[in-house]
């Protein structure tokens, strides 16, 4: 069994498309119309296109609101991206007007942050634990 | 207020809270759990260091802020201050300042 795909609930998907791929840096890797104004949307790391995907999900279902936004009061991320160098994530996001609920933070082998996907989600980037 | 501020105080945990507020106030709760099980090792429930923040609240010690759609907790050390003149007079030096 393997894990190829994991979802985040998103308020405007065509929003969400442009900050997953164009702030964030992930490319499209299916766009298909699923009935309604929804799209069977993912994006895939440019360092691996063959990897996990992630479902940018629309947030219709009321559950999804409540609880979103329970999560986000706490500053609770809903998924982990991992990067090499987590300060200098933080300064390019950052310059490009994202919102970082936590600056980066190093805590023993580990260096994290969280910041605002402004579709309705904390995020947490990390580096990799070596 | 003295009562809730002594019984704050008392904690070890809630001192390690302290101690990661004034190194950096202004974080959230998830920011706060990650602190104390990463950098402390201690195991403690999310819900169990939330009783935490709500005694230290209770005590003035700790202040919530909502920003938009987050909740930031802050450090205020004034009810410290309230006490170490208690006993030391206003215009004696602080704590840190005495020796021994």
């Amino acid at each position: 069994m393997k894990i190829h795909l994991t979802s985040v609930f998103v308020d405007d998907q065509a929003k969400a498309e442009h900050f997953y791929t164009e702030v964030l840096g992930f490319v499209k890797k299916h766009d298909v119309p699923v009935g309604g104004e929804a799209r069977w949307l993912t994006v895939v790391s440019p360092d691996e296109p063959g990897g996990t995907e992630l479902l940018l999900e629309p947030a219709g279902h009321p559950a999804a609101r409540t609880y979103r936004d329970t999560l986000v009061q706490d500053g609770i991320p809903l998924a982990q991206f991992a990067v090499d160098d987590v300060h200098a994530e933080h300064e390019r996001l950052t310059g490009l007007g994202v919102v970082f609920t936590q600056d980066p933070l190093e805590m023993g082998p580990v260096t994290t942050a969280v910041f605002d996907d402004t579709c309705g989600n904390l995020i947490q980037i990390a580096t990799e634990p070596k | 207020m003295a009562d809730d501020l002594f019984k704050a105080l008392a904690d070890p945990t809630r001192r390690i809270i302290l101690d990661e507020l004034t190194e950096k106030s202004g974080q959230t709760l998830f920011e706060i759990c990650s602190r104390l099980s990463m950098k402390h090792q201690l195991g403690i429930s999310r819900q169990g260091i939330s009783q935490h923040l709500a005694v230290l609240e209770a005590a003035g010690l700790v202040e919530t802020r909502r920003e938009g759609r987050y909740k930031f907790h802050d450090l205020n050390t004034a009810p410290l201050r309230r006490i170490a003149e208690r006993w030391l007079g206003a215009d004696a030096p602080g704590p840190e300042e005495s020796t021994p």
